[in-house]
């Protein structure tokens, strides 16, 4: 069970990124990887980043959900700096220099991601916007026989 | 009574979803067809190395430090792993790159000794030194998202460019261009 959704994970990183095939290293993960931190709190707040920030080989997906061998480094590598009294926003700051705002599924408002969250809202008022004038002049309509 | 005009303009107005919807769907269908299979370039280009000390991966060659960088020559990092399929394609140009005078510096990307001598003894060794990188933290450090990738690094110890997958032969005359002009 456990092995058929490795295999699926590393056959869906060789579809999704041939030019560096990943064959499985002989080493085992890294501390971290698999292992929960001690103080839920923490465990809490690592989660959260790690359910946010996505996995660089198995690209969709993020690194809490991937089984790919930089997905658990990278998982390691935050529980470690949230022990070590990292804060989260720093990990992602952190991340985003090297990898772009690409790398976390809650980028950061800018030029290129202002975008996702004016659209949204300029749907919404356009929605309202269409029915407040379906609504009038049937109200019109009542006013003048 | 002109009550035709508006219902006209209204009439025209519930066209406008149809198109969004349509509009959108084309883009799906392109994304589909597309894929997003792109590679993740490094954003830590043209900024200084990190300080790194990684412990030595061979018993022929040193570990790899960041304060081998900035002494006025050029160098190459390259990431690999006797684990990665291209980068033993990328052997001969790192070999003949190495024979034309540029200290390609070496990172064993989550390996294993063993399995590493035996992939230099049966690829070459073109390294100037290989660091063991066994967590990736020196590739997540370099904006790296896989193997093999090299970084060209100049004379001050500046990363100035991230080369993506095997590098062939017919890259060598290039990037030993670029190196002379990082000096």
């Amino acid at each position: 069970m456990k092995f058929a959704r490795l295999f699926a994970a590393f056959a869906l990183c060789c579809a999704i990124f041939p030019p560096a095939l990943q064959a499985q290293s002989g080493l085992p993960p890294a501390p971290y990887a698999y292992r929960q931190l001690d103080d839920p709190v923490q465990e809490a707040a690592a989660r959260n980043l790690m359910a946010e920030l996505r996995c660089l080989v198995c690209q969709g997906q993020s690194i809490a959900d991937s089984d790919a061998p930089l997905a658990g480094d990278m998982r390691s590598d935050v529980r470690e700096r949230i022990a070590a009294g990292e804060r989260p926003a720093e990990i992602r700051q952190w991340l985003i220099d090297r990898y772009g705002n690409w790398v976390t599924y809650d980028p950061p408002i800018e030029g290129d991601t202002i975008a996702l969250y004016i659209l949204p809202l300029l749907a919404l008022i356009g929605g309202l916007f269409i029915v407040i004038r379906r609504l009038r002049p049937a109200k019109q309509g009542d006013g003048t026989p | 009574m002109n009550n035709g005009q508006p219902v006209r303009r209204r009439n025209w107005l519930l066209w406008v979803p149809l198109g969004v919807v349509i509009i959108m769907a084309a883009m799906f269908i392109w994304a589909l067809r597309h894929g997003d299979d792109r590679l993740i370039q490094s954003h830590w280009i043209d900024k200084p190395l990190p300080a790194f000390d990684l412990p030595a991966a061979a018993a022929d060659r040193p570990g790899l430090t960041s304060r081998s960088f900035g002494d006025g020559q050029p160098r190459i990092i390259n990431l690999f792993a006797s684990w990665c399929i291209p980068c033993r394609v990328e052997a001969p140009a790192l070999a003949e790159l190495q024979r034309r005078g540029v200290i390609v510096e070496g990172v064993a990307i989550r390996d294993r000794p063993e399995d590493l001598a035996r992939f230099l003894g049966e690829f070459g060794n073109p390294y100037h030194a290989i660091g063991a990188d066994e967590r990736s933290q020196l590739a997540l450090a370099l904006g790296s998202s896989g193997v093999p990738e090299t970084f060209l690094i100049d004379g001050r110890g500046m990363i100035r460019e991230q080369i993506q997958g095997a590098i062939t032969p017919d890259m060598v005359p290039e990037i030993m261009a670029k190196l002379e002009r990082m000096r």
